[in-house]
């Protein structure tokens, strides 16, 4: 046991338990905070494998901007305790058994038979400098493209969040 | 030093877990907060085959899946509150109909 496997799997028990616990939680705003933790500890994971930078926006975009705009939606929407409906006996009966199978026979696979090469700590160049680099003459098509989808993003969330003008909204009446 | 596939039986496990929230969750914000489950956990097996293969286009690529979730993000949270403010609801089993 070395620091680093120790680290790995240190932020992979957080990752883990956030994730169950956003399916175990019933309120939104306890899901929120736990996909926070997971987002955070995944920071950890990118920082192990060199990503530096990865790792900065991760906590900046995802658990900063993303996670904040949730956030405020939930407060905004005053949202509560969800509901629990029943699923069918069914997906209970076979799904349940077949899941685990499907999980043990891909771990099995994924453990047994994947290269198993060692990934150093620090071993990848992933500084601002060099992803700057490649993003800027490789992939430039790529971020131009995006830039419109964030305008068009941000166009479409003002049209859909903004209230219609003159007629209130209506009610659903059957 | 950690093997290649301990990332991605990491990663996939969150894939599953965004997957299983994605099909259970009754709430609607729960549900996207799944979908970013899924993402993170796809970010994570980029970041892992970049650092194994040692090939930066990996991470670079991690930047266009964040960008794709953020507008994700803002423009499912809007027709969130659109359809929270004509149904009142967040129940995914009561918004059944496209039209109002």
């Amino acid at each position: 046991m070395n620091v680093h496997l120790i680290l790995f799997l240190a932020f992979g028990a957080v990752c883990v338990a956030g994730a169950v616990n956003l399916l175990a939680q019933r309120h939104p705003i306890n899901g929120a905070l736990s996909l926070i933790a997971v987002m955070a500890a995944l920071a950890g994971e990118y920082l192990l494998l060199g990503a530096e930078f990865v790792a900065a926006v991760q906590v900046i975009v995802y658990a900063g901007a993303i996670m904040v705009l949730f956030v405020f939606t939930i407060m905004l929407l005053n949202a509560g305790v969800e509901e629990r409906t029943k699923g069918s006996r069914v997906a209970i009966l076979f799904g349940i058994p077949g899941l685990l199978l499907g999980g043990i026979l891909l771990g099995w696979v994924v453990l047994r038979h994947s290269g198993t090469e060692a990934v150093a700590a620090g071993a990848l160049p992933g500084d601002p400098n060099t992803i700057g680099q490649l993003l800027f003459h490789e992939f430039l098509l790529p971020f131009e493209i995006t830039s419109v989808l964030i305008l068009i993003a941000i166009m479409g969330a003002v049209v859909l969040a903004s209230k219609p003008p003159s007629a209130p909204a209506r009610r659903v009446e059957d | 030093m950690v093997p290649l596939s301990y990332y991605l039986v990491l990663s996939g496990f969150l894939f599953a877990c965004g997957v299983a929230g994605f099909l259970i969750k009754r709430n609607i914000i729960t549900i996207f907060m799944s979908i970013e489950l899924m993402l993170n956990g796809v970010n994570l097996s980029f970041v892992a085959f970049a650092a194994h293969w040692h090939v930066l286009a990996g991470q670079v690529f991690v930047f266009f899946v964040m960008v794709v979730a953020a507008a994700e993000a803002a423009v499912g949270l809007a027709i969130i509150i659109a359809v929270y403010r004509t149904r009142e609801t967040l129940n995914v089993d009561q918004v059944n109909l496209l039209k109002l």
